[in-house]
This record gives structure tokens, C-alpha cells and sequence, in this order.
């Protein structure tokens, strides 16, 4: 198995590196010429050269894929998984990946390429499985398909919009042009533009780990842009504070309830007062108001159906849907003019999901502008009026929601919105 | 065997196990007692003697407790906001020497309801400095503040030693290396006449009672613990983490300055390098005890302060190695802690 994520000692060298674990922990001696004829063999077998001898710090990104490859095969690995091999590599380095992989296939070993780049997996392999919600949607072999072929089995043919009332976008109430986010010296997202109206949902689908979090992170006031502009109700606003949005009427749903939604050790009424504490409703002269915060929260546990707290009670002993409901409630109560929503169900069961739904779908049709993030990609469909997909840090442009098919939108997921540029111009 | 969360914590268990610590800590020390070929039993009385048998002892416990609930406030704020407080004894000795040097020299004529107050101010003022520096490095450099607070601990004590050998130095100490001492004007009142116990545990009790206050009430208080609790889901909800911090660690380093200035004014009038048994250090342990509430310091202080003075008349009484007070009260930390930590925890196979 080849992580993602090498787990190597950087400051051993590459032959150590391999050879740990291998040996038992009480024998005094250490078989390092042996090893290191086996490993010039199998570096010369494969063609991976890398120099036993250089310390792991020193070596590339690259060269280091190399040397956990090694690794395994030094174990006698028969059968190689790589999961995502090429996120960390640079297209030089994934083509000599490619070729390695190609030879050591040819000398009889087995490979699973674990990718979601179209491109990558139509190189490498031989045949392709498509998993999609983790059920085995399609295997092809690579001369029977095509990169549209797969993108649609990737989507699959779901795609029912419910019915629901037509959009009927007001004004632009939050504008971003080419900004980009530039964190520990990577862009996280680079050159992004979208738009939110008044009453309508743009919904922002993509395959996990592709600028989400950073994107949420933006308009939730949590990152600040490096580079672009930004209009919040027709305002130029260089950087988003969490009390200036919540000030000017935006809700904020973030993709960890756990970690940044809710604090599980304070009790449910801290928890809804305390991203605006600062308002004279729940605290004066610096006191808080206890008695209108405990009455916030007991509308809130009403309105919004939480079950299994009082005001009073431990966060953390409220199921997840039943959390979740509670921090719609502390956004939704005040009619916010823009709702921000990233990954609202993720691991909610059925009910709670269609709970969060309905509420989503209420504020929309109540005025409020829902910026949708969510790699759940029937939630998009249902939910949104506009899509745009998010790839390596990067916004496609949008279609309408009634335009999409499963096969544009896994084109626009896997990064090929080009090839669809021509029939774009929904927004 | 693992452990397991309480949803709520049984009032039955936190009355009971506490005293249970205690018998548990007292059965292991009689071993070491019964080798060292004293009374088991006698040597158990006699930590009760030392400890509360007279107006004296009792005195002494509380003069001993008050700047120890102190410096268990410091580190029970900061360990709150998960600032790692651990310079609570160079911040005590900084409030110390400060206090010397303001009140031996031009103030020390001032007027008592004037200058106690005012070297109270300065002696709080110099821990919070002391600790603003590590917290700096934390937010400026993502410094790991444990160390660097800890390692202050040593250069405040040098500084402080600089200073009662240098330009601070007593010339009528016949040569030991003190301070000069604070004016009469600076000396606490005492609270009972004919002891050594000092208005400084009023301040100290004052102090927990609105810390507490300051935790449970306030905008800052429910921040300090957000941030605290989960900096991720504070910085979510706008808390000025920076600034939450800043004024948590202003907060704590003052209160170990004002240790240290209310031991000088109160009990010794002059500052040696051994003003402090570790007071700082203590500080941690009764905050932990008292698992970090502020009114919960005031017990676990008193507590430690007993055990301290206690096993110290039961050493001198049976003539036993000091060393086995020591462990005695080592070991009742340890066990209060396990038994605390028991209230929160069930084991379950």
C-alpha cells in the first residue's frame, strides 16, 4: 500500500527507511549488505533508481513516491495499491510514475490506481471500476471507454430535480471576482469568481479535498483572500470578519459541526449566543445576558425541533442531525439575507437531511441567498439553481441547475469544463 | 479495561472521594512510616495536630495556603484558555523583587491605604509581563509556551538573585544575599493579631470568588473558555483568539505577581531566593485538584497547605526522615488526582 501520505522517517536514509520494520527488535546485528542487494536489485528490476545511501530529507517529493514504493515491494508486495499517487507529484514526475507502473505490470504484479483524475486513470490502467457511494457502479476496460464515459458512470443517473417553485433571482447580494487564497506559500484557490442573488442557490459541487474547506473558510470570514475583490451588498469589502458578516445579516454553516460549529463542552444556549455575544441583546457591559440567551436557545430547541438538550444542557450529548438543527436555528432564526452552507448533511441520517433541506429551501424562498458547498451531488440537484464545480482550487463557470446531465457535470467535476465551455452561458 | 465518560458527575462521588484519596495516600505513606519504626497511628494524629491542633498550626496553614491560592488561580485561568501557564514562580519572584524595590525606596513613605494598593498594582504588573513575552513568542512564532515560560522561571530567579546581591542588596544583612526591606507603611495588617497570618488570604479569597465571577458571567469568560475548549470552533464563532489570550495571560501572570508581592508584604518584608518552597509549581498541581475552578483552588489549596504543614509537625514530633512528609504529601496529590479523575471517568471491562 502506497499512501497518500508518506510514512517515512525524514531524517533516515533511504535505506533505512525500507529496511524498518523488517528486522526483529532483540537480534543485535543488522542485516544491512543483505539488504542492500536486494534493494539494488529491485531498483534495477523496475527501473526506480534512487540512491540507497541519500537521506530521505534531501529527496523529492517524487523520489520519495519512490522509495515508498520500494518499500513494499522490498516486503515482497505482489499486489500495489496507490491511493492518489500523483496529488503530490509534478506532471513530469506522474508520466515516469506512469511508466513504472506500466513496466512493473508487465513484469507480473498487480496494481490498483486509486485516482479521480479522468486523464491519469485512462493512462495508467488497464481496466477501471467506478465507485460511487461506495457500491461498484461500472468496470470498463480502458480501449472500451472514454473520459465522458466515465465521467458520466461517476455521476450515475439520478439526476430527478424535485419539483419546487421556480427561481426568481433578485439582486446580486455578494460578489466575488478573481480572488485567490494563498496559505503556507500554496494558492488554495486561485483566481475564483461567483456571484450570489437574493433568493436563489448556488450550489458549488467538486470531488472532496478540492478548495472546499478554503472556499468555505472565505466567505465564512475565516481566510483571508490574497488577491480580488469582493462586493457584500454592493459594498467593496477587502476582508470578511465573522462579526462584520454576522452584523450584515449572513448565516454561516460550516462543514465540521463538531470541530468549529458547535463547542460540545459548553452548554446549547452558549453555543447559539456566542458568535454574537458582542450584540447588546445578549450582553451589556461586557456581562452576558444569561436569561435572553437561555430564551434564544429555548426558541431556537422549539422552532427548529432539537431534541435531547435543554437550554442549559452539554452540547455534546445532542445526536448530530439534532446539533445541525440547532446551528440552522441560530442562523436561520434571524432571516439572514445570505445563508453560507458547506457540506450542511454530511453524516445526518435521512430525516435529519430532509429536515435541513426543507429549512434551506424555506430561506431561499424567503429572500435569502444560500451558497450551497456540498459533495453530495444529488443535494446540489435538488437544491440549487445555479452549479458551478470547484477543481484544484479553481471555479468553473456556472450552468443552470435545469441544464445540467450527469455527464457535464462529472466533465465539470474532473476538471474538463472547457470541453463545455461552448454551451455555457446560463448564468 | 477502558474508560468511559460520565454524562454528569455524582455529588455522592465528589463528597466522598476526595476523603477516600486521602485514606488511600495516608495507607501507603504508614508503610513508609511503620519501616521508618515510627507509630503508625500516632503519626496520623499528628498531621492533624500539626496541621489544625492549635492556633498556631491552624495560623501557619493559612499563612502558608494564601499565597498558594494565588498562584493556583494563575494557572487555573490560564490551563482554562489551554495556556500553558507553567511560570508562575518566576512570575511570583518578578512581583517579589518589584515590590521591594518600589516599596523600600521613594514610596515608602506614602500612606499605607495608598501604597499597598499601589505595590499590589506593580507587583501584578511585573508577572504579566513576564508572561506576556512567552505568549508573544506563541502568537508571533508558534513557540510552545510550556517551555518557554518554564525556562523564564530560571531567568527570574537569577534576575531577582542579580538584584538582592547587587544594587537591591540589604547592607545591614550582615552579608546574606537579601533585599532591602519594604517600608512599615507597606506591611500587610494582620488578620488575627499574634500570627504570622495577614489581610493577603482576604485578597486571595476575594480573588477566587471574582474570578469565578469572571469565568461564569462575563463576555470574556465565555470566551477565554471557548478558546479554551476548541480554538477551531471560537475562531468559527468570531472570538478574538489573540486577544482572548493576551488578556487570559495578562490575568494570570498578574495574579502570580500578586503572589509574590503579597508574601513579601505580608509574611517576610524582604525578598531571599528561597521566598518561594515552589509555590509556582504547587500553583499547578492545587489548580489541577481543584480542577480548575476558582472556589474549588480555595479548597485544594487549603488542603495542600495542611498536608505541607501537617506532615512537617509529623516529622519533627516523631522524629522521622523529613523526607517521608514529603511523600506523604506527594502521594495524596497523586491519589486526589486519580480520584478525581474518577469522578469524570468510569472504568468499564
Amino acid at each position: 500500500m502506497v499512501h497518500q501520505h508518506f510514512s517515512l522517517a525524514p531524517n533516515l536514509t533511504v535505506l533505512d527507511n525500507i529496511m524498518t520494520g523488517t528486522e526483529k527488535l532483540w537480534s543485535f546485528k543488522s542485516e544491512t549488505v543483505t539488504a542492500r542487494t536486494k534493494l539494488l536489485g529491485i531498483v534495477q528490476r523496475f527501473g526506480l533508481d534512487v540512491d540507497p545511501d541519500a537521506r530521505l530529507g534531501d529527496l523529492s517529493v517524487g523520489e520519495q513516491q519512490r522509495v515508498e514504493i520500494l518499500k513494499a515491494l522490498y516486503n515482497d508486495a505482489r499486489i500495489l495499491i496507490l491511493d492518489e499517487p500523483t496529488a503530490v507529484l509534478t506532471n513530469i514526475e506522474a508520466e515516469r510514475l506512469f511508466r513504472t507502473l506500466k513496466e512493473m505490470a508487465r513484469q507480473g504484479l498487480s496494481l490498483i490506481f486509486i485516482s479521480h483524475k479522468l486523464d491519469e486513470v485512462m493512462a495508467a490502467a488497464d481496466r477501471i471500476v467506478v465507485l460511487r457511494g461506495g457500491k461498484v457502479a461500472a468496470e470498463r476496460l480502458v480501449g472500451q471507454t472514454s473520459k465522458a464515459d466515465l465521467a458520466e458512470l461517476m455521476v450515475g443517473h439520478r439526476v430527478t430535480r424535485p419539483v419546487r417553485d421556480q427561481a426568481a433571482p433578485g439582486a446580486v447580494v455578494f460578489e466575488v471576482t478573481g480572488v485567490t487564497v494563498r496559505q503556507g506559500g500554496v494558492d488554495r484557490l486561485k483566481d475564483v469568481s461567483f456571484h450570489l442573488c437574493a433568493g436563489e442557490t448556488l450550489g458549488i459541487i467538486g470531488v472532496s479535498g478540492n478548495g472546499q474547506t478554503t472556499l468555505a473558510h472565505l466567505v465564512s470570514g475565516l481566510a483571508k483572500p490574497s488577491d480580488g475583490g469582493m462586493l457584500l451588498f454592493g459594498e467593496p469589502v477587502a476582508n470578511l470578519s465573522v462579526r462584520g458578516l454576522i452584523e450584515s445579516g449572513v448565516g454561516r454553516i460550516p462543514e465540521d459541526r463538531n470541530k468549529e460549529g458547535a463547542i460540545g463542552e459548553m452548554s446549547i444556549w452558549e453555543n447559539t449566543i456566542l458568535e454574537r455575544v458582542w450584540s447588546p441583546a445578549f450582553s451589556k457591559y461586557g456581562l452576558v445576558n444569561r436569561k435572553a440567551g437561555m430564551a434564544f436557545a429555548e426558541r431556537i430547541i422549539a422552532d427548529f425541533d432539537v431534541r435531547g438538550g435543554k437550554p442549559a444542557s452539554r452540547t455534546r450529548l445532542l445526536s448530530g442531525g439534532n446539533m445541525q438543527k440547532l446551528i440552522l436555528g441560530r442562523n436561520l432564526s434571524d432571516r439572514p439575507r445570505i445563508l453560507i452552507a458547506a457540506q450542511p448533511t454530511r453524516g445526518l441520517d435521512e430525516g435529519a437531511v430532509a429536515a435541513v433541506h426543507a429549512r434551506i429551501l424555506e430561506a431561499r424562498r424567503q429572500g435569502t441567498a444560500v451558497l450551497l458547498i456540498s459533495e453530495d451531488l444529488d443535494e446540489v440537484i435538488g437544491l440549487a439553481d445555479r452549479i458551478q464545480a470547484i477543481v484544484n482550487g479553481r471555479l468553473s463557470p456556472a450552468i443552470a441547475a435545469e441544464t445540467a446531465d450527469p455527464r457535464r457535470l462529472g466533465l465539470m467535476m474532473a476538471g474538463e469544463w472547457r470541453q463545455t465551455e461552448g454551451a455555457v452561458n446560463a448564468s | 479495561m477502558r474508560l468511559e465518560r460520565r454524562s454528569h458527575r455524582p455529588l455522592f462521588l465528589v463528597l466522598v472521594s476526595p476523603l477516600i484519596a486521602i485514606a488511600a495516600a495516608l495507607a501507603i505513606a504508614g508503610i513508609l512510616i511503620a519501616m521508618a519504626g515510627a507509630p503508625v497511628l500516632e503519626a496520623y494524629w499528628r498531621i492533624g495536630v500539626g496541621a489544625f491542633g492549635s492556633r498556631l498550626a491552624a495560623t501557619e496553614t493559612l499563612t502558608r495556603a494564601t499565597p498558594l491560592i494565588l498562584t493556583g488561580l494563575a494557572a487555573a485561568v490560564a490551563f482554562r484558555a489551554r495556556l500553558w501557564n507553567i511560570g508562575a514562580e518566576g512570575q511570583f519572584y518578578v512581583g517579589a523583587i518589584t515590590v521591594a524595590a518600589l516599596g523600600s525606596g521613594a514610596l515608602s513613605s506614602l500612606p499605607g491605604a495608598v501604597l499597598i494598593p499601589i505595590l499590589f498594582a506593580a507587583g501584578a504588573l511585573a508577572g504579566m509581563v513576564l508572561m506576556l513575552l512567552p505568549l508573544w513568542l506563541r502568537l508571533r512564532f508558534s513557540v510552545d509556551e510550556v517551555v518557554t515560560s518554564l525556562l523564564l522561571n530560571f531567568v527570574a530567579v537569577l534576575f531577582v538573585s542579580l538584584l538582592i546581591d547587587g544594587v537591591l542588596k540589604d547592607p545591614l544583612a550582615f552579608g546574606w544575599p537579601q533585599s532591602l526591606p519594604v517600608g512599615d507603611h507597606a506591611l500587610l495588617p494582620k488578620l488575627i493579631a499574634r500570627s504570622r497570618l495577614h489581610i493577603g488570604l482576604a485578597v486571595a479569597v476575594a480573588a477566587a470568588v471574582i474570578i469565578h465571577l469572571v469565568q461564569s458571567r462575563t463576555v470574556f469568560g465565555m470566551r477565554s473558555r471557548a478558546a479554551g475548549l476548541s480554538p477551531a470552533g471560537a475562531v468559527f464563532a468570531g472570538v478574538p483568539f489573540g486577544r482572548t489570550l493576551v488578556m487570559v495571560a495578562c490575568l494570570s501572570g498578574g495574579l502570580a505577581g500578586l503572589s509574590g508581592a503579597i508574601e513579601v508584604m505580608g509574611v517576610k518584608g524582604y525578598v531571599t531566593t528561597d521566598l518561594s518552597p515552589g509555590y509556582g509549581y504547587s500553583g499547578i498541581i492545587v489548580a489541577m485538584l481543584a480542577n480548575l475552578h476558582p472556589v474549588g483552588v480555595i479548597a485544594a489549596t487549603v488542603f495542600t497547605a495542611a498536608m505541607f504543614v501537617g506532615a512537617d509537625g509529623m516529622s519533627r514530633a516523631l522524629g522521622i526522615p523529613s523526607y517521608i512528609a514529603d511523600v506523604t504529601v506527594a502521594l495524596s496529590l497523586l491519589t486526589m488526582l486519580i480520584a478525581l479523575f474518577l469522578t469524570q471517568y468510569r472504568i468499564r471491562r
